[in-house]
């Protein structure tokens, strides 16, 4: 699991130079500080995270059992709680703010979100099929999947086949992003690298599993 | 108006003077060698400009030894120490791909008359 985490939400993509004046393309996070609500330990809660929010809500937006939640851990309530698993949780304490400064450039994070919804899709969208082909006779299947399975044996198609369907819209991490810059004043992290999502989305940054 | 605004602005340069398509640039390019820096000097006819903001770019057409060349920048790319235009073409579209099919005479450009 992860040492550190911190939440963001995805401004968009942007291109900066590099020490050798090439084209460095880097994606804006911002890093509004968050409030540590509650933390979640192994005697208590099987697990160990921190709950943490982020930005401000109005007291009358909230319910009642959001409020008492707030209010119970003395912290001003924000846009929502997102859990940050996280190895140990020791040193950490409900109130406490984190920001931009728990990264630094040049360290290597995961970044997960909820990737973009692309709807229904085909096998060649969906699952890098490449189709049949443009002509030779082909005739209205140019883009479909060909054959799913034999005849008589197994006289049926296997789980777990790849065919059309949903896509997007689902839990993805970005491994190994390249922290860029992280600046506190300002409120941004920039990672080299595209992160999933669409802009506007809630994103966790982590230091890397496997960095 | 672009949401990444907040660091963009920095790396904008305001030091780049008004061109456009058909116009005759001459591109002072910044050549590292080991550790040695010098200037390198590209002109030919920007052929074409397209993005905004930071990611805007333009593209330099020249003949060089009777071969076609071109080089495309980023406009606000540290590489570029200086863009002079030389002149102001007369021309009506805003990408000039084809210049690239013309040879002799035919690839000018006119010049602006006011």
């Amino acid at each position: 699991m992860a040492n550190k985490a911190i939440v963001a939400e995805k401004v968009g993509m942007t291109q900066l130079w590099d020490e050798e004046n090439r084209v460095l393309p880097v994606t804006m996070l911002r890093v509004s500080p968050c409030r540590v609500v509650q933390i979640k330990t192994t005697e208590r809660d099987g697990y160990t995270a921190l709950q943490v929010t982020y930005g401000q809500k109005a007291e009358n937006k909230l319910n009642r059992p959001e409020a008492g939640h707030f209010s119970a851990a003395g912290v001003d309530p924000g846009r929502r709680l997102v859990e940050l698993r996280l190895d140990d949780v020791d040193g950490y304490e409900v109130g406490q703010e984190l920001a931009a400064d728990l990264l630094e450039a040049g360290e290597l994070v995961d970044v997960t979100a909820v990737s973009k919804g692309k709807g229904f899709a085909g096998v060649m969208k969906r699952h890098n099929f490449g189709g049949q082909k443009a002509s030779h006779g082909t005739h209205r299947v140019h883009r479909a999947p060909g054959s799913v399975g034999a005849c008589a044996t197994p006289a049926r198609v296997f789980k777990g086949t790849r065919m059309a369907g949903r896509m997007g819209g689902t839990r993805v991490t970005t491994q190994n992003l390249t922290v860029v810059r992280a600046d506190p004043e300002k409120n941004l992290i920039l990672v080299k690298g595209s992160v999933p999502g669409p802009k506007g989305a809630v994103v966790v940054i982590r230091d890397a599993v496997k960095g | 108006m672009h949401s990444t605004d907040i660091v963009d602005l920095e790396n904008l340069r305001d030091d780049i003077p008004e061109f456009g398509p058909g116009d005759t640039v001459r591109v002072h390019v910044r050549v590292v060698e080991g550790n040695r820096e010098r200037v390198q000097v590209f002109e030919g006819i920007c052929i074409a400009r397209r993005g905004d903001g930071v990611r805007a770019s333009f593209t330099v057409r020249k003949l060089s030894f009777g071969v076609g060349v071109e080089r495309t920048f980023p406009v606000h790319s540290p590489i570029i120490a200086k863009i002079e235009r030389m002149t102001i073409g007369d021309v009506r579209r805003a990408k000039l791909y084809y210049l690239r099919d013309r040879i002799g005479k035919k690839a000018r450009v006119k010049e602006k008359r006011f």
